[in-house]
């Protein structure tokens, strides 16, 4: 049973990956890793200025 | 550098001059120790790669060479994914040892760029769907199924072995040489490789390329949601879902991505219930059944709209709810397939096989199924994803190829899998749906009617059957549903129904099929037009400098609306063309599709000469030679072709002459502006074909050009100028494939076993 739920959270964690949900703790990591002085950004702080990045650097999507 | 135990350097690669971190295990696998991994042939391995031979070269021979009845399913899968396994594995390992040359102990931009935003270390395993998520869309789901009509040999060999020579050639290059650059775009390197008068035609031809893209995509979409009520309510509340979610992440749960993806997919699966249950009563009939011309109509405000609203509000949603959907559903599909496993009736060769005048598309075999199937064999599109978001993800050097050649693989096995579930519904019922409404009539009755008279081998269809099937699909009628969505989606739900839920859940899977297709297509309508958008700001910029503040509204405003005009303008010629719109139109968009391959092969072959030898530039130089040779040898027959089938000027010619004879009718053309409309069509396709053909053909000449020149210098002794930005030593480590080798295993042992302070990179540049 704890494999079968294991193998799940694995897969979850992977997909997340693929849609980009863990873009936030990457962020983090990033922060911490290049120690910055200034706190980083809050979660709603980033993905309000992930988003907003997008508007002036589009990417496209294939066909 | 580092060290063995007694003393001897660890590496053999010395002449990239990185000094690496002392204090750091290897950034890569000692280049000897690779070598040796490569070389060895254990028993086991040898027997696995035995058998791969053996099954792929079965499957080929069972596809290829038996004439029986009929053919499984199941030995598509098996020939491609056998073929793939061995280009992955030998062919695209040529080109990682004599073009690429990847060096692991160099950081990739998202080491040495690292900003926790844009350039991001990225799991290779995690890179890849991303990667393929990014590259896959609907057009492997199109181009297999309008070119079913030369039967299906033609089309899987393409796929197969197109993929393995030039699509996934072009995607690993493209990647590769971006990174090398930090991530730049296919455009800023053919500016600096072709220089100007190669990269400013690689500019006009990319973006005139994308308007033809975007427009053809959405006529796939109108002709799909035409007359259909179910289609047009499932489809259009995509929207009001896509601004819910937008909405849940930015105000109430950021963030929480997979959660709200959950929720929309929920919500998306309700509207396809939904959308039965509304197109059966009177008003949502009334309400929703609309013709193709307003739905045109309604796509161009909807994609002018959905350009200038925030990322957030719409793209980014719907983004994630087509990412979701898109692994799904081909996950799914390749399921369904191996479980169901069905028989497929439809010859190797058809009739249309030897012949240029087909219903489907017109014109002969070479070149023109070349172009039909672009996306899944070679797409010039991808080159803009390579050289976009991707490549500031890797993680090392070496997973380029897993990546790059990988992800392209696996976008070829989506158009197995379409060609195979559009195949395997009754040939008659395909040519009947296929069909432009001009040759079948409309009806069933005429359908069947013209259908059986066709002379197909095995083909004989009632039009009880093809009123059964609309019925069983939950449509009014599924005759001349051109552009190859409704046909994959019957196939879809003729396969799913076996496997889950029987006749009665053929309307729903059918409806989901459209639903995902649509939903494709809208994200690359909507950010096709925002790239194109961009595109155009930068360029006027260059003239009226205001123009390159992209914050600027009027600026941003009217370059939307020249793009989303123009691309408007195609749509609509498509959908009002009295020839049918998809069989004049798709030829141009595989066109277009290959001509950006050419152009994007073009720069990749520039870069090689200047690091490769000139032995080994074939690689570069055979996918090239044959993109340019079918899509210059594809315009000029739609240019200068006498039939008037093929040739936009001799159709244009002949509806001239026809209207100075003073005839009210002629040929599919039933009315006086029916006519003019014709004369028109053909006049403006005419001209994009040679205004395609003459862009690429610069290109290609400026690529030769520097590719010689590289090539003479290299002779002389001359240092290149080179591009690249510079070597900085890597700071960490990564696997290169799915599995580890055994030495890249002791590797990342080693690298486990560092202190966690000296294990995270510091970047210098905070």
């Amino acid at each position: 049973m704890n494999t079968i739920l294991e193998g799940f959270r694995g897969f979850a964690r992977y997909f997340g990956g693929v849609m980009g949900a863990d873009a936030y703790a990457k962020y983090l990591e990033h922060h911490e890793a290049s120690g910055h002085e200034d706190a980083p950004m809050s979660e709603r702080e980033f993905w309000r200025d992930h988003t907003d990045r997008q508007d002036s650097n589009p990417q496209g999507r294939c066909c | 550098m580092g060290k063995m135990p007694d003393g001897k350097a660890r590496t053999v690669i010395t002449e990239d001059a990185l000094v690496p971190d002392p204090k750091l295990p290897p950034t890569s696998v000692d280049e000897a120790v690779l070598e040796a991994e490569e070389r060895k042939w254990t028993p086991a391995k040898i027997a696995i790669w035995a058998a791969i031979s053996l099954l792929g070269g079965v499957s080929w021979f069972m596809l290829a060479i038996i004439r029986g009845e009929t053919v499984n399913a199941i030995w598509f899968v098996f020939a491609s994914v056998c073929t793939y396994l061995i280009g992955y594995r030998f062919y695209s390992k040529v080109i990682e040892r004599y073009i690429t040359r990847p060096n692991d102990r160099r950081a990739t931009p998202a080491e040495y760029k690292a900003d926790g935003k844009d350039y991001v270390r990225t799991d290779r395993n995690v890179l890849f769907g991303h990667h393929f998520a990014a590259i896959a869309g609907a057009g492997p789901l199109v181009g297999p199924v309008i070119a079913a009509q030369m039967g299906y040999l033609p089309g899987t060999i393409w796929i197969i072995i197109g993929v393995v020579l030039a699509g996934a050639v072009q995607d690993y290059l493209v990647l590769f040489f971006s990174m090398r650059r930090g991530g730049r775009s296919l455009g800023q390197m053919a500016r600096e490789e072709l220089g100007v008068i190669g990269g400013t035609a690689a500019l006009i031809a990319t973006l005139l390329i994308m308007v033809i893209i975007v427009a053809i995509l959405a006529l796939v979409v109108v002709n799909a949601l035409g007359e259909s009520p179910w289609g047009v309510f499932s489809v259009g509340m995509t929207i009001p879902i896509a601004l819910f979610m937008g909405v849940y992440l930015r105000f109430l749960r950021p963030g929480k991505v997979m959660e709200v993806s959950l929720i929309g997919f929920v919500l998306l699966m309700a509207a396809i219930i939904g959308g039965g249950i509304v197109a059966e009563t009177e008003w949502g009939a009334a309400f929703f059944t609309l013709d193709k011309v307003t739905i045109a109509w309604g796509l161009i405000v909807y994609g002018f709209i959905a350009a200038i609203l925030p990322v957030w509000l719409l793209l980014a949603p719907r983004d994630y709810l087509s990412t979701f959907m898109k692994i799904g559903v081909i996950v799914m599909l390749a399921l369904a397939i191996i479980v169901v496993r069905p028989e497929i009736t439809v010859p190797a060769f058809s009739e249309f096989a030897s012949r240029e005048n087909g219903p489907v598309f017109p014109g002969a075999l070479f070149p023109f199924l070349f172009v039909t199937i672009a996306c899944g064999a070679l797409s010039g599109f991808h080159a803009l994803i390579s050289s976009g978001t991707t490549p500031k993800l890797i993680e090392k050097e070496r997973q380029t190829r897993l990546i790059g050649y990988g992800g392209m693989l696996m976008e070829s096995f989506v158009a197995i899998m379409a060609l195979v579930a559009a195949i395997s519904i009754d040939r008659g019922l395909y040519f009947a749906m296929n069909s432009p409404a001009a040759l079948t009539g409309g009806t069933v009755q005429t359908a069947a009617t013209w259908v059986n008279s066709l002379g197909l081998a095995g083909v004989n269809i009632t039009p009880d059957f093809l009123a059964e099937t609309a019925r069983n699909v939950g449509e009014e009628s599924i005759v001349s549903r051109t552009g190859g969505a409704p046909t994959l989606a019957v196939g879809l739900a003729h396969i799913m129904q076996q496997f889950i839920g029987g006749t009665a859940m053929m309307a729903f899977w059918y409806h989901f099929a459209i639903m995902f297709e649509a939903l494709f297509i809208l994200t690359a309508v909507d950010a096709g037009t925002r790239v194109a958008r961009f595109m155009l700001q930068d360029s006027i910029g260059n003239f009226i400098p205001k123009f390159k503040e992209h914050s600027w509204r009027p600026g941003a405003w009217l370059c939307t609306a020249v793009m989303v005009g123009a691309w408007g303008l195609v749509l609509l010629m498509g959908v009002t063309d009295p020839l049918g719109g998809i069989n004049t139109l798709f030829p141009l968009f595989g066109i277009a599709n290959q001509l950006l391959a050419a152009i994007a092969l073009s720069v990749c072959l520039a870069i090689a000469a200047r690091r490769a030898s000139f032995k080994y530039l074939w690689i570069v130089a055979l996918p090239l030679a044959f993109a340019a040779v079918v899509t210059i040898t594809a315009s000029f027959q739609k240019i200068f072709s006498p039939v008037p089938a093929v040739g936009y000027f001799a159709n244009n010619a002949a509806f001239s002459k026809a209207l100075a004879d003073g005839k009210t009718e002629f040929g599919t053309a039933k009315t006086v502006a029916a006519m003019e409309a014709v004369v028109r069509n053909t006049m403006i396709q005419g001209w994009l074909s040679v205004i395609f053909v003459v862009l690429s053909i610069i290109v290609i000449i400026t690529a030769m050009v520097a590719t010689a020149k590289a090539l003479r210098n290299a002779r002389q002794g001359i240092a290149h100028t080179d591009h690249e930005d510079p070597a900085v030593p890597s700071r960490a480590y990564a696997p290169s494939g799915f599995i580890p080798t055994p030495a890249e295993r002791e590797l990342v042992a080693e690298w486990n076993k560092l202190p966690a302070d000296l294990r995270l990179e510091k970047s210098a540049h905070h």
